[in-house]
């Protein structure tokens, strides 16, 4: 009994470790072909500039709600938690870098993970289930360079500069609601701000948004193009794509924080 | 000239092909039959690379597919037209850019006055109105998608062309009309084909030659007449069904 326990012990991670194998190898020359195809840039410009449109017009409303809400939350609890002894204008300082250092970049890429990455995960699996990429592969062409390419790209611009409008939203936001609750004037909430300011804090939030961009198209595109059996492969694609990105951000959110800020 | 030696492939546990010997020669149409899951598609995907076998050669035009460089592969690809079993037309294109695709000249396919030629002709060869390029895949009907499926795989002049079930899923009428269009097709532009199929009526009516795939291996390749005289078991009884059938003694 015991033998048998430790045997199928040994089959499961032994079938894991393979399958986390097959799976970082299939990743890495996913990763070759899209590098191969970047040279086809008559193909995936018209493209990317299509799903760059794509992204930042149809995400733009969605991304600047949430991170307004976010911005008067985070505002609103300061306040809350304000007893007088502190001044005012730390509640700039508070509100500012919450949102410009964690909440503008890390809500957004979330968000974005759910739109854009089930999205993208979703089209590019109902094409490999309805043989549209073998289709494009039978015409000698390069499914990275048309179908691949043009999305990571518009998401590796997009991306970050939906961040940067969130981080604008947010600190706009978390501005006036602040003058809802506490008697704080607009040159104690400049002041503030301005106090603790590194311009390397707003160079730390795009960076973060660009790795965040890439581990969402990437991870999308990855799973879509690997969907396999109909209807239910797609929808598994989809959720997998989800989830393993929005996970991916937040560990990639610890470590670009360790070492970025924490040297 | 197309030629698979010994093509042995399996998913997972599952042994889709066993030793496959099959071969096309220039020119003529040769129907791959079988019953449904028999794995004709996955022979067919191994002559163009979309799927390599775990054991054998496919040669196409005296090289191995298998061995093919990235370049020479796609250059291999821009010689064959493959019809998919549902078309696979890109959804998000009306049927002027799926044809289009079909262009695989790259001088060609960015010379608009030749694109609109070239796609107005293999849209009349057909046998589609002129107005159904500016359509979408999804406002046509199943008969109609496969049709533009043929013209895109036709759009680049090929040298070979496969067919996948090209007919499956049609009504009578329509099964005859993709038959002639086939058998037109190869008359007017002189290509090799191969059809693969469970049609026994359409392969007879428009094959050269037929080869029927059975438990992963080719049981028989002949004529349609030495198929008719075979005494082979598995001939026999895949052929009766459709003997049986009224509409193929008509």
């Amino acid at each position: 009994m015991a033998d048998s326990t430790t045997l199928d012990i040994r089959q499961i991670t032994g079938r894991w470790v393979l399958e986390g194998a097959g799976q970082v190898g299939r990743l890495s020359y996913f990763i070759v072909d899209m590098i191969r195809g970047l040279s086809e840039v008559r193909i995936w410009w018209p493209r990317m500039m299509v799903e760059a449109w794509n992204i930042g017009a149809g995400s733009l409303f969605i991304v600047l709600l949430i991170s307004a809400f976010a911005g008067a939350v985070t505002a609103l609890q300061t306040g809350y938690q304000f007893t007088g002894s502190i001044p005012y204008y730390v509640v700039g300082t508070l509100v500012t870098s919450s949102i410009i250092l964690e909440l503008g970049p890390v809500l957004t890429a979330l968000i974005l993970a759910g739109r854009i990455g089930a999205r993208y995960a979703a089209e590019l699996g109902t094409m490999r289930v309805t043989e549209q990429i073998d289709a494009l592969e039978s015409l000698g062409r390069s499914p990275a360079s048309h179908l691949v390419i043009p999305r990571v790209l518009a998401g590796l611009i997009m991306i970050p500069a939906l961040t940067i409008l969130a981080n604008l939203s947010g600190v706009v936001s978390g501005w006036l609601s602040v003058k809802a609750v506490l008697p704080v004037t607009d040159a104690d909430f400049i002041y503030g701000a301005q106090y603790y300011w590194r311009p390397w804090d707003a160079y730390y939030s795009v960076i973060k948004a660009f790795f965040f961009a890439g581990s969402i198209t990437i991870i999308a595109c990855y799973m879509g193009f690997n969907t396999q059996q109909g209807a239910e492969g797609v929808g598994k694609s989809t959720t997998t794509a989800v989830v393993t990105s929005s996970v991916l951000i937040l560990v990639l959110d610890t470590v670009l924080t360790r070492l970025l800020l924490n040297q | 000239m197309i030629e698979l030696r010994n093509v042995h492939k399996r998913f997972g546990k599952q042994v889709v092909l066993n030793g496959v010997d099959f071969e096309v020669r220039e020119g003529e149409t040769v129907a791959l039959l079988g019953p449904s899951g028999t794995g004709k598609s996955v022979l067919l995907k191994h002559i163009i690379g979309l799927i390599k076998p775990d054991i054998g050669e496919i040669i196409v035009d005296g090289k191995d597919v298998c061995r093919l460089k990235r370049r020479e592969l796609s250059e291999l690809r821009s010689r064959i037209g493959y019809v998919f079993q549902n078309g696979a037309l890109f959804d998000s294109m009306n049927v002027f850019e799926n044809v289009r695709l079909g262009i695989t000249d790259e001088d060609k396919y960015a010379d608009l006055d030749y694109v609109r030629a070239r796609i107005t002709e293999c849209i009349r060869l057909v046998n589609l109105p002129a107005e159904t390029i500016d359509k979408f895949p999804a406002q046509l009907s199943g008969g109609m998608r496969k049709r533009v499926g043929i013209a895109r795989a036709i759009a680049g002049n090929p040298k070979y062309l496969l067919y996948d079930e090209p007919t499956s899923g049609l009504d009578p009428v329509n099964a005859d009309i993709i038959d002639g269009l086939v058998q037109r097709l190869d008359d007017e532009i002189g290509v090799t084909s191969v059809m693969v199929t469970h049609d026994v009526r359409g392969a007879f009516r428009v094959a050269d030659r037929l080869a029927l795939l059975s438990e992963g291996k080719i049981v028989m390749q002949g004529t349609p007449q030495e198929f008719l005289d075979s005494t082979n078991a598995k001939v026999r009884e895949f052929l009766e069904r459709d003997f049986d059938n009224p509409s193929f003694a008509a």
